[in-house]
């Protein structure tokens, strides 16, 4: 908790984005998070990434589900839409925002606990369905707001703050999700913003189920010594497969920018649909972040060898979503007439007579 | 960059910037918090301890401390710093208790002070408390120098003047007033243990221009003609006045002419109006008494007829920036030239020093602009029992520019007085950090932002102050204005500081810090961290504050420049990496280090 209220005036060189608005004009209230919580700096990276975007702050519907992760989405972008769920059911309430208003951007916050463990059954479903949208899992290995038990993304033998080991093996839930159907996935460190941020970026631009799980370390509960989840665990393992630079819309590589000397064969762009492009550089020549199994194969890889693989795991920008699946109609539910949206006896008894 | 060592004491100094504009080195946060918790007579004291003249300089001080402010980088307005020196002093209680133990048995050393402007007031009060023996010679009828000869009652009421100069005198400084000095042979041959010269720089400069010997009756050099009026030798003035520069003396010399009885006030300036040497507020209070300013207006001959003064002669010139230097130039416009008619002039285009009583074969050497020769740093000149300060050390300054050179001057008469060494012996300044943390999230200090606007000082009504040279024209803060405007200050003497052994690095302060200040980056020389950081830090007057490296070979950076000393990074720091101590900067002064 702060108590100091967070003032409003900035840095006077603070710049404009595209709608003239700066980056505090994305942010939310103060947080109320323990003072060093890692889910406040992937907050501020959302904020970064939308101001840098310049995506108006009013037309985001923000979503989530319950535990400190699932707090965040007041902490930004507090012009926009919010719906606050029950525990583990953000992808429901997800799913019908997304359908009723597709112009909306939805970004889901979700914790480890909330996705992996009571809402695990949601989250599957989620994926398969490929909502056009952000799902991110701040994930700390713990329910922190609880105050500290085992989540099922915990490391099994990773231990609690007393000492007692924990029994289970983990859920990855980036394997889950390049399993049964996201278009784009990636991991990210809360302490690395340099990586998160473009990772953001191209997941709100990406046209389809988007998914970050995202490192969190809970400084309360679970980042000390006998933890995977911590801040030093995971500065001392975190190995990029994949890094992304998104290069926007009107990007022209400067002379410093061509003179990167990237290895032959280990980078090459995504195009975004907004004409936006993402720039991959991969550290490992031999990866492929357009194939699932080989991408699959590689996190369980490191995994074995207690290795933590961030990045842009697997991207298709090309992949349906659930519009087209569906089939939906172009227009945001709330902007049809009622004519549209009833259409009357007449249409029902067509469909009825489809059907005998 | 290495990593900033802040325990030299000029690093947090220069964080508190009104503090290290002043030239006293005022501890400006710590007075204003007083006056926000209605501690007048404390905030008083803060004052008077460290530039002697707080009632006075509240009203008339120079203010280099308000441009200086942080408040004019983050929001635009500086807090009314000066003003609220005036708050304090206006509404103090009984200052006696705090007044210096003086010493009923003295040191057997005594001093002369030649001069009793504000310079020598404040050298006096450093050494009575010592046990000095302290002469002090004028030739006005009463102390206080220019602040009462020059500075115009409606600036400066007497009462405020005298109760301050009176203080000083009634330590037990030994005055000999109406005493002209013609000698300083004669004043070394009385044999003092040294001597102060604070006679200041009392001669206003004349223009040789065609038909000014003609015309003398009607043309008065500026500073004489106001101390004559502060004196009470002259009353009034009549018909069209011109006055003649364009610095303070000249907007003190229009508006009591205005107030004098003038049937017309004009100031002519031969520079552009932004290059002239007058404060802004004193321009603003100028044109707000309907006095016209012209400029661009070079004189090029007093007219006159019969020995009778009918009006000047200006050229018409514009300023243009030298391609190569950048500064202003002034090249004629091809109009004609101007003639304006006036009856009389005062005369207000500078002042110089000028000492033709202090002979020239005494050891006491002069450069050529008639200025002694003197160590910057102990203001001691080249007869080593002779010192000087104010006005009199290097030309014309202001009055905190007196109390300062006075603090330097009378440690260094102290250590000359004991046989010690002026400079090796020399107290240094000190640095003393002091958390302010009271618990979780409470903070000793009022970390909260306030956005308010700057407030604006009352004034008396207009056809008052106009029609009385003893009406002030500033009302000042009330105890409810002064309390806002109090509120005002950023506390920028509560630093942020940093321990680095307790960072974990997790980024909470950058993510909270409203002000963009904190970057966690890999080192790199200044120019190149300058570049790097969450904002550019383009200010390069201030500071970056750099740590030495953290565990992931990155260091600390923070840019001084806009911080609002707000707190929020200690808050939502979990480590307490960062905390928010008050520093305090001793500046050493006699007494607060007696030897
Ligand atoms: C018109 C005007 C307005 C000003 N307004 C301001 C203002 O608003 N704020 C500000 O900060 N500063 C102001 N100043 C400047 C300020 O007054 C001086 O900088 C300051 O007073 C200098 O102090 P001092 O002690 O060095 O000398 P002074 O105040 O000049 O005192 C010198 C004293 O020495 C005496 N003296 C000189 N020669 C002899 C001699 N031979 N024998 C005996 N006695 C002698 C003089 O009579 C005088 O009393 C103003 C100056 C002028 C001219
Ligand atoms: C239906 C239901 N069951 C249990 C809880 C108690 N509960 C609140 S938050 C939480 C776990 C949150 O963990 P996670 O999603 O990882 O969030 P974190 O606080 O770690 O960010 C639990 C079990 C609840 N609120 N509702
Ligand atoms: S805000 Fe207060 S402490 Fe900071 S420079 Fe201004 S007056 Fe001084
Ligand atoms: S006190 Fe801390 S949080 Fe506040 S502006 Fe300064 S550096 Fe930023
Ligand atoms: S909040 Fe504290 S621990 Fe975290 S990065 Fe800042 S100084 Fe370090
Ligand atoms: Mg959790």
């Amino acid at each position: 908790m702060t108590f100091v209220a967070k003032p409003r005036v900035h840095h006077p060189q603070l710049p404009l984005n595209d709608l003239g608005l700066n980056r505090r004009d994305y942010e939310g209230a103060v947080s109320t998070l323990c003072a060093g919580c890692g889910h406040d700096s992937v907050s501020a990276a959302i904020v970064q990434a939308c101001a840098e975007l310049s995506l108006p702050p009013h037309r985001f519907a923000k979503v989530s589900g319950i535990g400190c992760s699932s707090k965040t989405p007041s902490y930004f972008l507090n012009a926009s839409h919010g719906f606050n769920a029950v525990h583990g059911r953000m992808p429901s309430v997800a799913t019908g925002a997304n359908l009723a208003n597709r112009e909306l951007h939805c970004i889901g916050v979700s914790g480890d606990g909330d996705s992996a463990s009571i809402g695990i059954g949601q989250f599957a479903h989620i994926v398969r369905r490929r909502i056009n949208m952000l799902y991110i899992v701040d994930n700390n290995g713990t329910y922190g707001l609880t105050k500290g038990q085992f989540s099922a993304t915990n490391d099994k033998g990773s231990t609690s703050k007393k000492g007692a080991p924990n029994l289970y093996e983990p859920i990855d839930l980036v394997s889950m999700a390049l399993q049964i159907g996201a278009s784009f996935v990636a991991r990210s460190f809360s302490g690395d913003k340099q990586q998160l941020v473009p990772l953001l970026k191209g997941a709100l631009l990406h046209r389809g189920f988007a998914f970050i799980d995202v490192i969190s370390p809970c400084v309360a509960f679970n980042n000390h010594n006998g933890s995977t989840k911590s801040y030093d665990y995971v500065r001392g393992r975190g190995a990029s497969v994949v890094t992304a630079d998104f290069l926007p819309k009107d990007f022209i590589a400067t002379a410093a920018e061509t003179v990167v000397d990237y290895a032959p064969g280990t980078t090459e762009t995504v195009a975004l649909p907004d004409g936006s492009r993402l720039r991959l550089s991969k550290l490992d020549e031999s990866y492929d972040p357009h194939d699932r199994a080989h991408a699959l194969a590689h996190v369980l890889e490191a995994q074995q060898r207690g290795e933590v693989v961030t990045g842009l795991l697997y991207v298709d920008p090309d992949a349906s979503d659930c519009h087209e699946i569906l089939d939906t109609v172009e227009t945001p539910l709330n902007a049809l007439g009622e004519a549209e949206l009833c259409p009357g006896q007449g249409a029902l008894d067509r469909i009825n007579a489809g059907l005998r | 960059m290495k990593a900033t060592d802040i325990r030299d004491p000029s690093y947090f100094h220069k964080v508190v910037d009104c503090q290290w504009a002043c030239p006293a080195h005022t501890p400006v946060p710590d007075y204003i918090r007083l006056i926000a918790e209605e501690r007048y007579t404390e905030a008083y004291m803060v004052n008077w301890e460290s530039n002697v003249f707080p009632g006075i300089l509240g009203r008339t001080c120079d203010r280099p401390c308000e441009p200086a402010c942080r408040r004019v980088r983050t929001e635009e307005k500086p807090v009314a710093i000066c003003r609220l020196k005036r708050v304090a002093a206006d509404h103090k209680g009984d200052i006696t208790p705090y007044m210096p133990a003086l010493p009923t048995r003295k040191n057997g050393k005594r001093i002369a002070l030649l001069g009793a402007g504000p310079a020598s007031l404040a050298v006096a009060r450093d050494l009575l408390p010592l046990g000095y023996e302290v002469d002090l010679f004028d030739r006005d009828p009463a102390g206080g120098g220019m602040m009462r000869s020059q500075i115009p009652a409606f600036r400066l009421p007497a009462d405020v003047l005298e109760e301050e100069v009176d203080l000083i005198l009634n330590m037990g400084v030994n005055a000999h007033f109406n005493y002209e000095i013609t000698s300083m042979k004669d004043m070394l041959d009385m044999n003092y243990d040294a001597y102060f010269v604070g006679t200041g720089a009392p001669r206003g400069r004349d223009l040789d221009l065609p038909g000014r010997q003609e015309v003398d009756a009607h043309i008065s050099i500026g500073i004489d003609w106001l101390g004559s009026v502060a004196f009470g030798h002259t009353h009034s003035i009549s018909g069209k006045v011109i006055v003649m520069g364009g610095g303070n003396t000249a907007m003190d010399c229009c508006r009591t002419s205005k107030r004098l009885g003038a049937e017309s006030v004009t100031v002519v300036v031969r520079s552009a109006f932004e290059v002239m040497k007058a404060s802004d507020w004193e321009k603003e209070e100028a044109l707000d008494e309907r006095i016209p300013i012209v400029n661009n207006r070079p004189p090029k001959e007093f007219v006159h007829e019969n020995g009778k003064l009918k009006g000047v002669v200006f050229g018409c010139v514009k300023a243009v920036q030298d391609e190569a230097s950048g500064r202003l130039r002034y090249e004629p416009t091809g109009e004609p030239d101007v003639y304006m008619e006036c009856d009389h002039i005062l005369m207000a285009i500078g002042q110089e020093n000028h000492c033709p009583w202090i002979e020239r074969d005494i050891g006491l050497e002069f450069d050529k602009w008639d200025c002694p020769i003197l160590d910057e740093t102990t203001f001691q000149s080249t007869h080593p029992k002779v010192f000087f300060g104010g006005d009199s050390a290097f030309g014309p300054e202001n009055i905190i520019w007196a109390s300062a050179h006075a603090h330097q001057a009378a440690i260094s008469i102290h250590l000359f007085c004991q046989g010690k060494d002026l400079k090796g012996d020399r107290p240094p300044e000190g640095l003393n950090l002091i958390s302010q943390k009271m618990g979780v999230h409470e903070w000793s200090y009022d970390a909260e932002h306030d956005p308010a606007q700057r407030f604006i000082v009352p004034h008396a009504d207009k056809s008052k102050a106009l029609g009385n040279i003893k009406v002030e024209v500033e009302l000042g803060f009330d105890r409810a204005l002064g309390a806002r405007e109090a509120q005002r200050c950023l506390n920028c003497d509560v630093q942020t500081v940093f321990v680095e052994p307790l960072c974990i690095e997790c980024d909470a302060c950058v993510d909270i810090c409203p002000m963009d200040c904190i970057t966690f980056a890999s080192n790199g020389n200044e120019d190149d961290l300058r570049a790097r950081l969450t904002a550019p830090a383009e200010n390069a007057e201030q500071d970056l504050y750099v740590s030495e490296e953290l565990p992931t070979g990155r260091v600390m950076v923070k840019d001084e420049d806009v911080c609002l000393h707000c707190g929020l990074c200690a808050e939502r720091c979990p480590t307490n990496a960062w905390d928010m101590q008050k520093s305090a900067i001793h500046i050493p002064q006699l007494g607060t280090y007696a030897a």
